[in-house]
């Protein structure tokens, strides 16, 4: 007995499979065609202030631009509540309309999605969920980028999870990707770690604009006077070994989100130059 | 995917695909020339992996709705979308029906600007009664019922 091969049997695959992911993928290109810039907000740790740096951008920036936040952390989303944003979503044909902010940001988040203090998770949470957990999460990313109503905008801004996994999807979504901003803290521990990343993002033809060295000493609420805090180069010696430049040094100052987001002034219009 | 009839050296045609229980997943196929039908049976674990890919087994009949995947397979909240929530029926109802792979394809048939009204009358149908799980049978019943022609 023997068998023809796939493509020897001529007549056409009725599921279209191959077909269906390429629509996919034309949705997406589609709809980012009003989106003039997508920026990745990365690092190779957690905890350095990814999301606090992405709506201080946005909120920045909000008066003078049309400004989106994606937020693809998908299991641990912060930043549509740093922003403010509410649901529930109107779904209109043209799409998901993402929530908008007082400050006229708009935002989508599985912060929107999931029921307060409930984990990202299937709806049916079978056995062996190790095998689909990436295709629902790269899906479900992929939704945020095709299906949400984003609008003409001039910077969407994509706060990504630690490590390099979600920058890598992104840039096999979006081939377009104008680059990726670094996050780091001064510490040796984030400077390895996030080095890493940085390289997993060259790996993946992925522009790197600049690194952030967040909670860059302690800021005084009082008298404003910057002490130290973590021990450590790591923003500069990164932009040194990439050959990127060091676009801001933020310290850590104990203020609610929103409040001093003129820290992130100097640093947002660093981010239009870079991405101009 | 594609299947062929040994006997005949022919590629089979695909009927229907049904979801009989358990989380099966069973889609039909038709030799063109001796007539031999098969079933081709996926269980919970694959027809999910191919749900995850956001595809469909058999082909598309329509673009689904916006974030489909993020609706039908990720364990939101009830009022996450104002289209589902709106009426503030589903805010009240104790559980959430969920959408057979069938009964998704045959909402996918509705035109996109009734859509998600149409789905929230069958959600709530279902809900109302204790339904798990809608099916096509459960939307020819509420069809009947309720008295909606052509949805």
């Amino acid at each position: 007995m023997s068998f023809r091969t796939y493509h020897e049997v001529t007549g056409e695959d009725r599921s279209r499979l191959l077909a269906q992911v390429v629509a996919q993928r034309t949705r997406v290109t589609e709809r980012l065609r009003a989106v003039d810039r997508l920026v990745a907000i990365v690092s190779g740790k957690g905890g350095v202030g990814k999301s606090w740096i992405t709506a201080g951008l946005a909120r920045s920036l909000a008066s003078r631009a049309r400004v989106g936040v994606l937020d693809a952390d998908l299991q641990g989303p912060t930043a549509a509540r740093l922003l403010g944003a509410r649901g529930p979503l109107d779904v209109e044909a043209d799409g998901v309309q993402p929530a908008l902010t007082a400050a006229g940001v708009r935002v989508m988040s599985t912060d929107l999605l999931l029921a307060e203090g409930a984990p990202f998770r299937a709806r049916d949470d079978l056995a062996e969920r190790f095998t689909r957990r990436g295709l629902v999460e790269t899906g479900v990313l992929r939704e945020f980028l095709s299906d949400v109503a984003w609008g003409p905008l001039d910077l969407l801004l994509a706060d990504l999870p630690p490590g390099a996994h979600a920058l890598e999807d992104l840039a096999e979504l979006v081939p377009t990707l104008t680059g990726a901003l670094v996050v780091t803290i001064p510490s040796e521990e984030s400077r390895r770690a996030v080095a890493r990343t940085m390289r997993r993002a060259l790996d993946c033809r992925v522009r790197i604009l600049g690194v952030v060295e967040n909670m860059s000493g302690y800021e005084c609420e009082g008298c404003g006077r910057v002490g130290p805090l973590f021990a450590g180069t790591a923003g500069a010696e990164l932009a040194a070994a990439f050959g990127v430049p060091l676009l801001a040094r933020i310290p850590f100052l104990a203020a609610a989100p929103g409040v001093r987001d003129d820290r992130c002034t100097a640093l947002a219009a660093s981010l239009m130059d870079a991405v101009s | 995917m594609k299947f062929l009839c040994i006997d005949c050296d022919a590629q089979m045609s695909y009927e229907e695909r049904r979801e009989p229980g358990d989380g099966t997943f069973a889609a039909a196929f038709a030799c063109p020339r001796c007539g031999r039908r098969i079933a081709m049976l996926a269980n919970p674990m694959e027809t999910q992996l191919v749900s995850a890919l956001g595809v469909q087994i058999g082909g598309r009949v329509l673009d689904g709705q916006p974030m489909e995947l993020a609706r039908t397979l990720v364990d939101g909240r009830a009022d996450a979308f104002a289209d589902e929530g709106r009426a503030g029926v589903e805010r009240a109802l104790p559980s959430r029906p969920a959408w057979s792979v069938d009964a998704v394809a045959r909402l996918a048939r509705v035109p996109g600007f009734v859509r998600g009204m149409v789905k929230r009358i069958y959600t709530e149908y279902a809900a109302e009664r204790g339904i798990a799980e809608i099916t096509p049978a459960v939307m020819d019943r509420a069809r009947v019922e309720l008295g909606l022609e052509g949805m």
